[in-house]
């Protein structure tokens, strides 16, 4: 892959630094706008017609590529093919901070949309002076300007004439969705003929001239330092350029990249340790999470001034491991320092941010860092992008004018990667006489569910340096996103609820974003405990849901996913029926599932037979986008679910490999995953890339206490937790 | 010095015998297809093809390999012009990341070589040594079928 800085000639367009700010907008949703409120922040157009849009999105794997391709194309009234795509770039594209949190298509999809709206019809008014016809008279499509008479004007001919500095006005027009072409079509994805042919398309695969090849030392536990180093015989190896040390951080640079590779393990044997810090062993987990500091916020409360009404009370506590992102190829960055100027090409999901950390920790004016995107293996959250981006910056300050290429080894990834945190939570509920719930009190215990840049602190290798930087300490996310507490209060009607987040700010293991943050635990807990209520009432698991919801877009997804599924059908002996629902953020995409597992008895071992999901994402833009993410969100879940947690001892973690961390493979797979998409032409566009981990986990218990007449309230469901409760 | 045959290509390779496969098709021959997963031979993101077998090649030193022609993924086509396999894979939205998927080509590949028409059971069996992290697996079993002529996937979107 060729390095391309600085400047970017695409589609005719150059590419320069771009946008002022200016107050905010009202009304229908703007997405990004307000902060980058001129066309040119996201639509270029070039001589050859084409088009340029950037994005301060990144590609992870989610297709966002191809979905703002697509919203760009119908707006304009251009081939997909002339559209051409930048992605997230401190240096070209607006700010849209991380991408995260489901919001690529609310955030980027709706400010590409409207600037796309406004650029098509600054080409029509251009067009329509030159015919001397009111713009309204004519048609833009397939790359140019139609008159009635059938007289077009190619969109590289207007562009001269087109201001595309201006901001884009609040008024401006959308096309009807009733008359789409392109948004709502399956076009294939865009990067996958290059991913199948083997094209440069992962930072992994750069190979910038005069390019070093880095590894990095880690210490053999969490905290312990280095007390000694005889490096000498290391830096002598032939191809070794240096070996570089400041404070603990330690990293060996080779012109090869197996001499890097040999050079890290004679490293590692020179290499004296000492201390570290201590973990509580896996037994104390959940009581040692119940013993740690935490502040209380209420987050919710509904009818605090009634009294309690009477019925029969259930409570139930359920329990989360720690679990990991497991990026399939370990982090990886490159970076070259001039001397003056650092860039640092980077898979990880905020290159803002990320730029704000380098040039703390580095000292660097902003202004002296840029930071690209480019694709790496899917992360699913903070996995170990921003750290390898920090260790090559380090790195390319140390040997200037010589771009450093950092790989972490599979180890690396899997013992320092920040896990999605261990959790607790409490539901207790009052179930009325007339079947239905009339009190419901939750809590959930949580750790913070985001440590990512901006700070240098946040960086792994800047508090190991001579002079470290400490981690800021962390903060709650606030509703109504949140973080531990996201999905913490239930969507569904209760006349007297109180929801509580007990936030822990101390945690023996390093944590941050996993996919879904805390609404993978908190859709488990209150979906699970939706079930036991149901089954104490006496009631259908899908109709107690039903006589609970007012909302017609949770019913429908509901309701779609119960009769494709064929709920209520009797299943051979040995499987069990779950279902489960949840409506990502309480804002985002609505998602229902239902699942049929197997659950053999003497091995305790789940399988997860089929599944049958329904989703309601607003406006479809691709699809196959959605349902390829509602698919890989359930098989994910569903590894979570039943197979992983992060094995560790007194001295930190000991799952440093596939094998000691085991996830999902083929035999794991269901015979059958359909998804049934409910399409909302003209609805606001709602993130839909987390929606289906919690539904999956909690669909997977309710339907193995349905198999096998267990309720498991920890994750994840392993089969020894599946014997235990049948008493095998 | 060794001599490789790459996708047709023969090279002689200023490596040690011992190097494994992996570092040599990235750093000698350029090639972006085979990665680097775990270097432990336990997720199948470095497979390639040798004579006929899904070779892991972030194991198997080049030392072993003289004479017996790699194909890598680079070897069934390009992005604007793919082999069959490649063309069911685009076909099939067969990845999210991708990151994975090269080597699920090879592994697929290796496996219509010797059985043209395997059942989805012997497709399941084969792919269960390659691990994909954004469940892709639907996509992928599609695909596969697909290359190997049989009925679409039991699995889709429903509009």
């Amino acid at each position: 892959m060729a390095l391309t800085r600085r400047t970017l000639l695409v589609g005719g367009a150059l590419l320069v630094g771009i946008g002022l700010p200016r107050p905010a907008r009202a009304a229908a949703p703007t997405g990004s706008l307000p902060a980058a409120p001129r066309i040119d922040a996201w639509i270029r157009l070039g001589e050859d017609g084409a088009a340029t849009v950037l994005t301060g999105k990144a590609e992870l794997g989610q297709g966002i590529k191809t979905a703002l391709i697509q919203v760009a194309a119908e707006e304009l009234g251009l081939d997909p093919a002339s559209v051409h795509l930048v992605t997230a770039d401190t240096e070209l594209t607006p700010n849209e901070g991380y991408t995260a949190g489901s919001h690529s298509m609310q955030d980027s999809a709706t400010a590409i949309r409207l600037a796309a709206a406004a650029a098509r019809a600054l080409l029509a008014e251009a067009a329509g002076r030159r015919l001397g016809l009111p713009p309204e008279s004519l048609t833009v499509a397939d790359g140019a300007v139609a008159a009635p008479d059938g007289m077009r004007l190619p969109f590289g001919e207007l562009v001269q004439e087109v201001d595309l500095e201006a901001e884009v006005p609040a008024t401006t027009p959308l096309r009807d969705p009733a008359t789409y072409t392109m948004v709502g079509r399956p076009l294939p994805r865009v990067d996958i003929p290059g991913k199948v042919a083997g094209a440069a398309s992962y930072v992994q695969d750069i190979r910038a001239p005069g390019m070093v090849h880095a590894r990095i030392l880690r210490p053999p536990r969490p905290g312990a330092r280095l007390v000694a180093l005889e490096a000498e015989s290391v830096a002598a190896r032939s191809g070794v350029i240096r070996v570089h040390r400041d404070g603990d951080f330690v990293a060996v640079l080779a012109e090869r990249e197996y001499a890097a590779v040999t050079a890290l393990r004679a490293l590692a044997r020179v290499a004296v340790w000492q201390g570290g810090t201590v973990v509580p062993e896996p037994d104390a987990l959940f009581s040692d999470l119940a013993g740690r500091k935490a502040e209380r916020t209420v987050i919710h409360e509904a009818g605090a001034g009634t009294p309690v009404p009477a019925g029969r009370r259930l409570t139930a506590q359920y329990r989360r491991r720690y679990q990991m992102h497991g990026s399939i190829g370990p982090s990886c960055a490159v970076a070259e320092f001039d001397g003056s100027r650092l860039t640092v090409w980077s898979h990880a999901q905020g290159m803002f941010p990320l730029r704000k950390a380098l040039a703390e920790m580095l000292a660097l004016p902003e202004d002296q860092v840029r930071c690209i995107h480019v694709e790496g293996s899917g992360c699913y959250g903070h996995n170990g992008a921003d750290d390898a981006a920090g260790d090559a910056a380090l790195l390319a300050r140390a040997l200037p004018g010589r771009p450093v290429r950092v790989q972490y080894t599979r180890e690396q990834e899997h013992l320092w990667e920040p896990y999605g945190g261990a959790m607790l939570t409490e539901a207790s509920a009052v179930l009325g006489p007339d079947g239905r719930i009339a009190d419901w009190d939750y809590s959930v215990r949580s750790p913070t569910h985001l440590t990512r840049p901006p700070g240098a602190g946040q960086l792994l290798s800047a508090r190991m340096l001579e002079k470290p930087f400490r981690a800021p300490p962390p903060k709650a996310l606030p509703q109504p996103e949140g973080g531990g507490d996201r999905n913490a209060i239930p969507l569904y009607r209760l006349p007297r609820a109180r929801v509580a987040h007990d936030f822990v700010t101390d945690m023996p293991l390093r944590v941050s974003a996993l996919r879904s943050l805390g609404a993978y635990m908190n859709v488990f807990s209150i979906e699970s405990f939706l079930d036991e209520l149901a089954e104490a009432a006496g009631a259908d698991p899908v109709a107690f849901r039903l006589a609970h919801l007012d909302d017609p877009r949770a019913r429908a997804v509901i309701e779609a996913a119960a009769e494709r599924f064929g709920w209520g059908r009797t299943l051979q002996r040995g499987h069990g029926a779950g279902f489960a629902f949840a409506r990502y953020k309480n804002l985002a995409a609505y998602c229902a599932l239902a699942v049929e597992v197997a659950v053999a008895r003497e091995s305790g071992r789940v399988r997860l037979v089929r599944a049958q999901g329904a989703v309601d994402a607003g406006q479809i833009v691709n699809p196959h986008g959605i349902r390829d993410q509602i698919e890989g969100g359930i098989i994910q879940a569903m590894s979570w679910s039943l197979f992983e947690a992060v094995a560790h001892d007194a001295e930190g973690p000991t799952s440093r490999d596939w094998s000691t961390y085991p996830i999902a493979r083929f035999p794991d797979i269901p015979e059958r995953l359909d998804v049934h998409l409910i399409d909302r032409p003209g609805a606001p566009f709602l993130g839909a890339g987390e929606v289906a981990q919690g539904p999956t986990a909690a669909a997977l218990a309710n339907a193995i206490r349905q198999a096998a007449g267990v309720r498991l309230r920890e994750l994840p469901m392993r089969p020894e937790l599946v014997k235990a409760g049948i008493g095998v | 010095m060794p001599t490789l045959t790459v996708n047709g290509r023969a090279q002689a390779v200023a490596a040690e015998p011992e190097t494994p496969l992996l570092y040599v098709l990235r750093d000698e021959f350029g090639l972006n297809g085979a990665k680097f997963g775990c270097g432990l031979g336990q997720c199948g993101a470095c497979t390639v093809e040798v004579e006929g077998r899904a070779v892991l090649s972030c194991l198997t030193p080049i030392g072993l390999l003289e004479g017996r022609p790699v194909t890598t993924v680079e070897g069934l086509g390009t992005p604007e012009n793919p082999g069959p396999l490649q063309a069911a894979f685009i076909a099939e939205n067969a990845a999210q990341c991708g990151y994975c998927i090269a080597g699920m080509v090879m592994r697929a590949y290796a496996l219509l070589r010797n059985n043209p028409h395997p059942g989805e059971a012997e497709i399941r069996d084969a792919l269960r040594l390659n691990l994909c992290r954004c469940g892709t697996h639907m996509r992928i079993l599609a695909a596969v079928r697909r290359a190997a002529g049989r009925e679409p996937a039991a699995t889709g979107a429903t509009p």
